[in-house]
C-alpha cells in the first residue's frame, strides 16, 4: 500500500470539453499531464458501482472515454485477476473522485499507477452527474480532456470521428490463434475484442480455440468445432460487413452463440439491421426479461448499438430490456444459433444469466 | 401474475411502541404497506398499540385497532374482523413473533388466515439460529463456528470446544438484547445466564468471535416467481463486534471488488431462496475477513427492517411499498419504479453519491451506563446524510446529529480530544464509543498513520483515508490562515479553495473556526466567490433516466437540479434524529402538516435527516430535502426554493418538529417564520419574562426564581423552601432536571450543571451540546409541589384569537415525574369540572398573551384544587398525536393550517374540525410511556423529572381502569391477576399507600412489605403476609427474607417501591433492579399503585374487548350534549401506574 500523497494539492487543473462545446473542470491524473495534455474519444457513461477495472480493460471500450457515474473510483485498487484483457483499450476516464489509497487484500496495485503504466489518463473532480444528465439528453458524443487550453480541447473533441462506421475490431482482436479451456466440447471463438471472463465461463464446457476476427468461416469449419462463439467487441457493427458474411457461412453448419457485438453480427447475418442507441446501455443493473419463462435477469450491459426490433428472418426475440424494450436476445428457429446483447459472463456485474453458457453446451451436445 | 383476487381483507401488524431496536422505521414501512394495500382495493385491518404513528391514522386502514400487541388481542381482532390474510413482515420482530405465536396456537388455522409475505417455515428457518445455520451449511454457505446451548453447562461445553473470546447471542431476540462477547469462562457464565433469560425460547448461540472482521449487509427482494434483486449494499464503518444498529454504516459498499461483491450477491440469493422467503424484502448480513476475503453469513431478517428503511431512503427504492405489492401477487417487473415511472422495479438501484448513517445515543440520560458500544444495540435514533463523497456525507451526518458539533471536529468541542495524550487517545479510540470518529480525526491530525489506526480499530483504511482527506484540507486551510494572518484568510480563499473545502463536507461553522471569522462572514465570502450548494436528485439510476420525484440533497457541484416551482411553497422543518424527548410524535406532526397543507392547495417542502421516518418518504411532501437541520443547511434550502421561482417560499414552519426547528426560528428571515413569532417563542422560554407574564395574568406559578450560580440558587431556596425543582432552560425532555430536597442536593445539581457549561470550552457535556447553561440561559429553581396532579393541555390558537382546547390530559404520576414518562388519561378521570374550566381559561389567556398562532402546550400542577402553571410551549407537543387519536380531531393538521393563516371557523366550515363543540367521548384513552431500562441494567428504574422513555402506547376502553390495564399490557408489563404485591414505601407515601394496599387485598392479593411499611399497614388493619428484611438484614439467624431474594423467588408479581433516596446504594434501587431483572412489573409512585389496582379490578369485571378507532370515533361523533364521564371504578379517583419498560 502506497502512503497517501496530498494529491488534491498536487494535481494539475484540467478540462473536459465535449464536441458540443460543454465544458467541465477537474484535475488531471494518470498519464495525462503537461507533457501529454490531451486525450479524446467517444464519451460514454457507465453506472456500475464496482468493477471499474473490468470496465477499463474491456476491449469493447476501444475508441471511447468512460465516465463513471459512481463518484469514488479506485477504492479497492487493481488485481491482475480482474483484467478483462492484456491491455486496456479505453482512451481515458472521467471520475468524480479517484481513490487516494486503495484498500483490499486482493489488490496488487492502485488504479492510478495501473493506468499511468499503460499510458492512460483521466480527469477527476468532475460533476459526473451533470455530465451524465447532459449525455442522456444530448446523446453520446465525442470529447477531449486534459491540461491543454479549452480551445485546443474543443478542436480535439471535434476532430474525433467517434465509433460510427468505424471498424475498431481490428485494433483489439488477437493477432494469432490460441487455445484455452479444458472442457470436453470443442469451440472456436471469434475474438472481436473478447473479455477474459467469457473464456472462463466457456472453459468448464469446452476446449476453446480463440481465432482472429478476420479468420474465414471455411478455416473455422475445417477445425470441425462442436460450436462457434462470437465474442463481444467495440464499435459499429454496420462497419463490419466482412465479418457478417463469414458468420452467415457458419449459420446452420455449426451451433453458434454470440454475445454483444457477436449478437449484432449474428442478427445482421440473419438479415436484421442495427442502429445506434441515443446513449447506449453501460452498466450492471439492466433488467432483461427472458420471454420464454417470464423470469427477469439483472444484467451487465455495454453496448451503444442494438438490433432493430421487428421481424428477423428465421429468428425470434428471446430477451428484451425492460427499461426501454431494446432487443436483448434472439434465437434461430431453423438452425442452432442464439445470441444475447448483454453480458451473461458478467465481469463486472451480476451472474443471473450464466445459464446461457450451459445452454450453449447443451446445444452443441445436441448437434454433435 | 398480478394482483391476487382470492383474498379480500388483510391484517397488518405494527411494531408497537418505539423501543431501542424498533423505532419509527416500522411506521414508515407499515404506512407504505397500508397505503398500497388500500390502493389495491383490499380491506385493511391494522393493529398497533402506538398512537404516535402515521399508520394508526384512521384513514390509512379500514379498521384501526390501537390495542396491545398480544396474542389474545390479535386473536380477538381476527375473530371480529375475519381477515383472509396476515402480512407479518412490516412490524419488525414484534409482528413476526406474534404471527408465529398465532400460528403455533392454531389461531390462524382455525380462522383460515393465510400468512402472506413470509410463511411460518421461512420465519422459523431465518429466526432460529440453529435452523438457519443448518440451512446455510446445506447450501454450502459458511457461518461462524458455533454451538447452541439451552443451559449453562451446554454453553460452557461449547465455549471450551471453540475457545475464547466467544460471542453469545440469544435466539429470537430484538436488536441484539442479551448478546455480548465473553473473554473467558467466567464471563461466558455471566453472559450465558443473561442470554438464556433474554431468549423467549431459552436458547443461546455460543459462537466464534469474529470481532474485527468487516461487516456488510445486502437488502434483497424476491417475488413469487423467484426474481431476486439487491436493492442496496451497505458497508459498516465499524467492524464486526458493534451491533449494526449502533454502527456507522455507509452505502453502497466501498471496499469490495466486483468479484467479491457478486459472490456475496450470489450467496444472498441462495440464502433467501433456501430460507424460503416467498416475497418481499430481506436483509442479509455478512462478515468478511479483511486479510483473506473469507466470507461468513451472519444472519438474515425475513422482513423489512431498520436497514431496509435506510436502504429505501438511500436509494429511492421503496422496499416496504414494493414488498406489499409483491405480497399480494405482483412480480417485480409488474411494479413500476416510482421515481423514473418509466422503468420497472425489477432492477438494482445504482447510486451516484455516498450515504452515511450515524446512530445517536442517549447515554447522558442513563447515568451509570458506560458509553461502550457492543453487540447489544443501545442507540435511540439515527441520522443519515447524502453527499457525493464519503468525507462530505460523513461530515454532513455528524453535524446532522445535533450534538453541538459542526462536523468532524474543527469546532471548539475538539479541545476535549486534543488535550488527551496521543497514546491515551489511541487506547480510547480502540474501543468503540460514540466519540470514536472525533478521536480518530484528532489522532490523524497529530500524525498517527492510517495503518496504525486501522490496526488498532479494525476500521478499513479506506474510511480512515477519507478522514485523512479531511485532515489534509484542514491543514491547507490552517496554512492559509497562518500565511494571510488574522482577518486575511477569508479574502485569500478563492473559488477553487472554497469548493475543495465544501466538497469535503466542511460546514461554514467549521470554516469559521479554522479561518478565524464569523459563520455569517464565511458564508458571505463563500457566496461572493460564487460557491453555493447545488442540489442533486436521488433517482435510483445514477441519472441514466429522468427522475419524476424531487428528492434532493446538497453538494458542491456545477449543476443544480431543483425544478422551477409553480406555486408558493411552505417549508416544513423536521425534527432530526430520534432522541429521548424528541421522537416520532414530532415527525407525525410534520407529516400531518404536509398532508393538510397539500390538501389545502399548498406545495410543501420537507427538510429532515432522519431515515427512519415517514416525513423522509419522498411521497409525503411535494419536495424532499434530505439535509441536516442546521442554520447553514436550512438557509441553503430556503435560498434554493426562493430561486426556483413560482412565488418562492411562502414561509417556514418551525413549530411542529420539536426543539430542533424551534431553535432555528431566530436565525431565519423573520418574515418567513410562519405562525407564532420567534419573539413569542423566546418569551415562553425566558423564565423571567414568562414569570412576569404569569404575574400580569394573575395565573399562579410555583414560587421560584432564576439562578446563575449556586449562591443565587441558595438565595432563591431561602425564599421558597425545599423541595425545589432545578432545571435549565431551552432543553428537551427534562434534560438534567432534578428535584432537590436539601442543600446538599442543590449543590450537587449545580455542580453537575457547571460541568455542562459550554462557554468553558471543556468536555462538551451533553447538556452544553444541546445549548444548556450559560449566562444568558440561567437555571430555574422552583418550589416543587409535592403530591400535586400534573395536567397537560394541548390547544391551538388562530390569528383571530379563537382558541381550541384539543385535550386536557390528567397525569397518573404526580407532578415531578417528567410528563413524557408519565401515564396520562383523556378525559381527566379525577379533575372537577370547575378545575377543568380554570385550566381552559388559563390556557386561553396564556395563548393570547403569547400571541400564539398555532399549537400550544401548557403544563399545570393541581394541588388541593388550586391550579399552578408550570410552563408553556408555543409549539406542537409530544402529546398531539395521542390527543388526535383519543378525540378523533386531527389536531396536528388543524395546527398546521392555523399556522399558515386559516381560522378555526374556516376549518369548521371545511369540515376539518367538527362543526359543533366537542363532546366527551364515551371511552377513556390512556397513554403510557415505555422505558428502556431492560437494556440498561445499570440504571435505576426510577421515574423523575428527566425524561427517559423512548416511546409510548395507548389503551382505549370503556373505563379508566380497563384502559390503564390495556396500556400496561401494551407497554409490555401486564398487571398481575394474582399473587403477592411487595410494598416498600417512603415515609411520605405511607399514608397514600394504605388505600392501594387495601385495594390489592380486596382483590385477593397477598401483601409483602419491608419493615417500616409493614408496621404502618398492619397498624391500619392491612394484613401483611410476608415481612421483608432490609438489604443485609437477612441471612443466618434472621427469620426475615431479603426483598431482593423475594423478588427473584418469583412469588411477587408486582413491586410498589417509592423512592427514599437517590443513588445506587439506596435500598430501593436494589429492589427495583431485581424486579427489572426478573421481569416483575414495578410501580414507583403510590398513584400508579392505585391505578394498577383499579385496572386489575376492571379487567376482572369486564375482561378483554377490542374495538377499532373508527368505531370509537364514530360513537364519539354521535354523542351529543351530556358530557357524562364514562363509568369508572376508581372510587377515590386514583391515578395509577404499573411498571414501565
Amino acid at each position: 500500500m502506497s502512503p497517501a500523497r496530498d494529491v488534491r494539492a498536487e494535481r494539475p487543473e484540467a478540462l473536459l470539453v465535449l464536441a458540443d462545446g460543454t465544458v467541465f473542470s477537474g484535475e488531471a491524473f494518470g498519464a495525462l499531464d503537461a507533457a501529454k495534455s490531451v486525450a479524446s474519444g467517444e464519451l460514454v457513461f457507465n453506472t456500475v458501482m464496482s468493477g471499474y477495472q473490468e470496465v477499463l480493460t474491456d476491449p469493447s471500450y476501444a475508441g471511447q472515454v468512460v465516465a463513471f457515474t459512481y463518484p469514488h473510483i479506485g477504492n479497492y485498487g487493481v488485481a491482475e485477476a480482474d483484467s478483462e484483457s492484456a491491455a486496456p483499450a479505453v482512451r481515458a476516464l472521467v471520475v468524480r473522485d479517484l481513490a487516494r489509497r486503495p484498500s483490499s487484500w486482493r489488490a496488487d496495485g492502485d488504479l492510478e499507477a495501473f493506468l499511468s503504466a499503460r499510458g492512460i489518463g483521466g480527469i477527476s473532480g468532475v460533476d459526473t452527474r451533470r455530465l451524465t444528465r447532459h449525455l442522456r439528453e444530448a446523446g453520446a458524443m465525442c470529447c477531449a480532456l486534459g491540461t491543454a487550453p479549452e480551445a485546443e480541447l474543443l478542436v480535439a473533441a471535434r476532430a474525433e470521428r467517434g465509433t460510427e462506421m468505424m471498424d475498431l475490431v481490428s485494433t483489439v482482436t488477437t493477432p494469432e490463434p490460441y487455445r484455452t479451456g479444458e472442457g470436453p466440447l470443442r469451440v472456436v471463438a471469434y475474438d472481436y475484442g473478447m473479455k477474459r471472463t467469457i473464456l472462463s465461463c466457456l472453459a468448464p464446457y469446452a476446449t476453446i480455440e480463440v481465432v482472429p476476427a478476420g479468420t474465414p468461416a471455411s478455416e473455422v469449419l475445417e477445425r470441425r468445432p462442436d460450436g462457434v462463439f462470437l465474442s463481444n467487441g467495440p464499435g459499429d457493427p454496420a462497419a463490419l460487413g466482412h465479418l457478417v458474411g463469414e458468420v452467415g457461412k457458419l449459420l446452420g453448419a455449426v451451433p453458434l452463440f454470440g454475445i454483444c457485438l457477436g449478437h449484432q453480427l449474428l442478427g445482421a447475418a440473419l438479415g436484421g439491421s442495427t442502429y445506434k442507441l441515443a446513449f447506449g446501455h453501460h452498466g450492471g443493473n439492466h433488467p432483461v426479461k427472458r420471454l420464454a419463462t417470464g423470469a427477469v435477469e439483472v444484467t451487465s450491459q455495454n453496448h451503444g448499438y442494438a438490433l432493430e426490433d421487428g421481424a428477423i428472418p428465421g429468428a425470434v426475440v428471446t430477451h428484451r430490456n425492460l427499461n426501454d424494450g431494446v432487443v436483448e436476445g434472439v434465437a434461430c428457429t431453423e438452425v442452432p444459433a442464439f445470441s444475447v446483447q448483454y453480458h451473461p459472463e458478467a465481469g463486472p456485474g451480476p451472474h443471473d444469466a450464466r445459464y446461457l453458457f450451459e445452454q450453449f453446451a447443451r446445444l452443441m451436445e445436441a448437434h454433435r | 401474475m398480478g394482483r391476487r383476487d382470492d383474498i379480500e381483507s388483510i391484517l397488518v401488524i405494527g411494531s408497537g411502541p418505539i423501543v431501542i431496536g424498533q423505532a419509527c422505521e416500522f411506521d414508515y414501512s407499515g404506512t407504505q404497506a397500508c397505503r398500497v394495500l388500500r390502493e389495491e382495493g383490499y380491506r385493511v385491518i391494522l393493529v398497533n398499540s402506538n398512537p404516535a404513528t402515521i399508520m394508526t391514522d384512521p384513514d390509512l386502514a379500514h379498521r384501526t385497532y390501537i390495542e396491545p400487541l398480544s396474542p389474545d388481542v390479535l386473536a380477538a381482532v381476527i375473530e371480529r374482523e375475519r381477515p383472509e390474510a396476515l402480512l407479518p413482515t412490516m412490524g419488525g420482530q414484534t409482528a413476526l413473533n406474534l404471527a408465529m405465536t398465532l400460528s403455533e396456537k392454531g389461531v390462524l388455522e382455525s380462522f383460515g388466515v393465510e400468512l402472506i409475505g413470509a410463511k411460518t417455515e421461512a420465519i422459523r428457518t431465518a429466526e432460529n439460529r440453529e435452523a438457519f445455520k443448518g440451512a446455510m451449511a446445506g447450501i454450502g454457505l459458511e457461518s461462524p463456528e458455533s454451538g447452541f446451548a439451552h443451559d449453562l453447562d451446554e454453553a460452557l461445553a461449547v465455549g471450551d470446544r471453540i475457545g475464547y473470546p466467544i460471542m453469545v447471542r440469544p435466539s429470537f431476540i430484538l436488536g441484539g438484547a442479551g448478546t455480548g462477547i465473553a473473554a473467558d469462562r467466567a464471563e461466558l457464565t455471566r453472559l450465558a445466564a443473561a442470554g438464556l433469560s433474554a431468549s423467549p425460547i431459552s436458547e443461546i448461540l455460543v459462537e466464534q468471535s469474529i470481532a474485527g472482521w468487516k461487516e456488510y449487509e445486502l437488502e434483497v427482494m424476491r417475488d413469487r416467481v423467484d426474481n431476486c434483486v439487491v436493492v442496496c449494499s451497505i458497508e459498516n464503518f465499524d467492524p464486526m463486534g458493534v451491533h449494526t444498529g449502533d454502527s456507522i454504516t455507509v452505502a453502497p459498499a466501498q471496499t469490495l471488488s466486483d468479484v467479491e461483491y457478486q459472490a456475496m450477491r450470489d450467496d444472498a440469493f441462495a440464502c433467501i431462496r433456501r430460507v424460503g422467503v416467498e416475497t418481499g424484502g430481506s436483509n442479509i448480513q455478512f462478515a468478511v475477513n479483511p486479510r483473506t476475503g473469507e466470507r461468513l453469513v451472519i444472519e438474515m431478517n425475513p422482513r423489512v427492517s431498520r436497514s431496509s428503511a435506510l436502504a429505501s431512503k438511500a436509494t429511492g427504492f421503496p422496499i416496504a411499498k414494493i414488498a406489499a405489492r409483491l405480497a399480494v401477487g405482483y412480480t417485480l417487473d409488474e411494479v413500476a419504479n416510482d421515481i423514473t415511472r418509466a422503468t420497472p422495479a425489477s432492477f438494482e438501484p445504482t447510486i451516484d453519491y455516498v450515504v452515511t448513517k450515524i446512530p445517536r445515543w442517549a447515554f447522558e440520560k442513563l447515568p451509570g451506563t458506560p458509553d461502550r458500544l457492543g453487540t447489544r444495540m443501545q442507540s435511540v435514533g439515527e441520522v443519515m446524510a447524502i453527499g457525493r463523497t464519503f468525507p462530505e456525507s460523513f461530515q454532513k451526518a455528524l453535524r446532522g446529529l445535533e450534538q453541538g458539533r459542526a462536523g468532524l471536529n474543527a469546532d471548539p468541542a475538539e479541545a476535549a480530544y486534543d488535550e488527551v495524550g496521543e497514546g491515551e487517545l489511541l487506547a480510547k479510540a480502540a474501543l468503540p464509543t460514540p466519540e470514536r470518529p472525533f478521536q480518530l480525526e484528532s489522532l490523524l491530525r497529530r500524525g498517527s498513520s492510517v495503518e496504525a489506526l486501522a490496526e488498532a480499530t479494525g476500521i478499513d483504511p479506506w474510511f480512515l483515508d477519507g478522514i485523512e482527506d479531511i485532515v489534509e484540507e484542514r491543514r491547507r486551510l490552517e496554512a492559509l490562515r497562518a500565511e494571510s494572518g488574522a482577518g486575511g484568510a477569508l479574502s485569500s480563499m478563492d473559488r477553487r479553495r472554497w469548493r475543495r473545502a465544501k466538497r469535503l463536507g466542511f460546514s461554514d461553522a467549521q470554516l469559521a473556526y479554522l479561518l478565524g471569522a464569523g459563520e455569517a462572514e464565511v458564508r458571505a465570502a463563500r457566496v461572493a466567490a460564487g460557491v453555493r450548494p447545488t442540489f442533486k436528485t436521488v433517482d435510483t439510476c445514477g441519472a441514466e433516466f429522468a427522475a419524476e420525484t424531487p428528492y434532493h440533497y446538497s453538494t458542491y457541484e456545477d449543476e443544480d437540479e431543483v425544478r422551477p416551482g409553480k406555486r408558493p411553497r411552505v417549508v416544513i422543518l423536521g425534527s432530526g434524529p430520534n432522541r429521548i424527548g424528541q421522537g416520532i410524535e414530532f415527525d407525525y406532526c410534520c407529516v400531518h402538516a404536509s398532508m393538510a397543507l397539500r390538501a389545502a392547495g399548498f406545495e410543501t417542502v420537507m427538510v429532515n435527516c432522519n431515515p427512519e421516518t415517514v416525513s423522509t418518504d419522498y411521497d409525503t411532501s411535494d419536495r424532499l430535502y434530505f439535509e441536516p437541520i442546521t442554520e447553514e443547511d436550512v438557509l441553503a434550502v430556503i435560498e434554493a426554493e426562493q430561486a426556483a421561482g413560482g412565488g418562492g417560499v411562502a414561509g417556514v414552519i418551525v413549530a411542529l418538529g420539536g426543539q430542533t426547528p424551534l431553535k432555528l426560528a431566530g436565525k431565519l428571515p423573520p418574515e418567513l417564520v410562519l405562525g407564532t413569532s420567534a419573539a413569542s417563542i423566546d418569551l415562553a422560554e425566558d423564565r423571567e419574562a414568562w414569570g412576569a407574564l404569569c404575574a400580569r395574568l394573575e395565573i399562579p406559578q410555583p414560587a421560584g426564581g432564576t439562578a446563575r450560580t449556586l449562591a443565587e440558587a441558595e438565595r432563591v431556596v431561602e425564599k421558597i423552601g425545599y423541595p425545589a425543582l432545578v432545571r435549565p432552560s431551552y432543553v428537551l425532555g427534562g434534560r438534567a432536571m432534578e428535584i432537590v430536597y436539601d442543600g446538599e442536593g442543590l449543590a450537587a445539581a449545580f455542580a453537575a450543571l457547571a460541568g455542562f457549561d459550554p462557554s468553558s470550552g471543556r468536555p462538551a457535556g451533553s447538556l452544553g451540546r444541546e445549548g444548556g447553561l450559560s449566562a444568558e440561559r440561567p437555571v430555574l429553581v422552583d418550589r416543587f409541589l409535592e403530591d400535586a396532579i400534573e395536567v397537560d393541555v394541548d390547544a391551538v390558537r388562530d390569528r383571530t384569537g379563537e382558541v381550541l382546547i384539543g385535550g386536557v390530559m390528567e397525569h397518573v404520576e404526580e407532578a415531578g415525574v417528567h410528563s413524557g414518562d408519565s401515564a396520562c388519561a383523556i378525559p381527566p378521570p379525577t379533575l372537577e369540572p370547575t378545575t377543568v374550566a380554570v385550566l381552559e381559561r388559563y390556557t386561553h389567556e396564556i395563548a393570547a398573551a403569547l400571541g400564539v398562532q398555532g399549537p400550544l402546550n401548557v403544563q399545570y400542577a393541581v394541588k388541593l384544587g388550586q391550579v399552578f402553571v408550570i410552563e408553556a410551549n408555543p409549539r406542537a407537543s409530544r402529546t398531539l398525536p395521542f390527543v388526535a387519536k383519543a378525540t378523533g380531531v386531527p389536531l396536528a393538521k388543524v395546527a398546521a393550517r392555523v399556522i399558515v393563516g386559516a381560522t378555526l371557523s374556516e376549518l369548521r366550515e371545511e369540515g376539518l374540525l367538527p362543526s359543533s363543540p366537542l363532546s366527551a367521548p364515551g371511552y377513556v384513552s390512556v397513554k403510557e410511556a415505555v422505558l428502556p431500562f431492560d437494556r440498561f441494567p445499570e440504571v435505576d428504574a426510577l421515574l423523575g423529572p428527566e425524561m427517559r422513555s423512548t416511546g409510548e402506547v395507548m389503551g382505549i376502553a370503556s373505563t379508566f381502569g380497563l384502559a390503564f390495564a390495556k396500556s400496561q399490557i401494551a407497554a409490555g408489563s401486564p398487571l398481575p391477576e394474582d399473587g403477592a404485591v411487595l410494598f416498600s414505601l417512603a415515609d411520605r407515601d405511607k399514608a397514600g399507600g394504605l388505600a392501594a394496599a387495601r385495594a390489592f387485598v380486596q382483590l385477593g392479593f397477598s401483601v409483602a412489605a419491608t419493615r417500616g411499611t409493614a408496621d404502618h399497614l398492619e397498624a391500619n388493619g392491612v394484613p401483611v403476609a410476608v415481612r421483608v428484611a432490609k438489604l443485609g438484614e437477612s441471612g443466618e439467624g434472621s427469620p426475615l427474607v431479603d426483598a431482593v431474594e423475594l423478588v427473584r423467588g418469583g412469588t411477587v408479581r408486582l413491586v410498589v417501591n417509592t423512592p427514599r433516596g437517590r443513588g445506587p446504594r439506596a435500598d430501593g434501587a436494589h429492589i427495583r433492579r431485581a424486579a427489572s431483572a426478573s421481569d416483575v412489573p414495578i410501580v414507583t409512585t403510590v398513584a400508579a399503585a392505585r391505578a394498577a389496582a383499579a385496572g386489575i379490578a376492571d379487567w376482572r369485571r369486564l375482561g378483554l374487548s377490542v374495538e377499532s378507532l373508527q368505531e370509537h370515533h364514530r360513537a364519539a361523533g354521535a354523542a351529543s350534549g351530556g358530557a357524562q364521564l364514562p363509568g369508572s371504578d376508581i372510587a377515590d379517583g386514583a391515578a395509577t401506574r404499573a411498571s414501565k419498560r
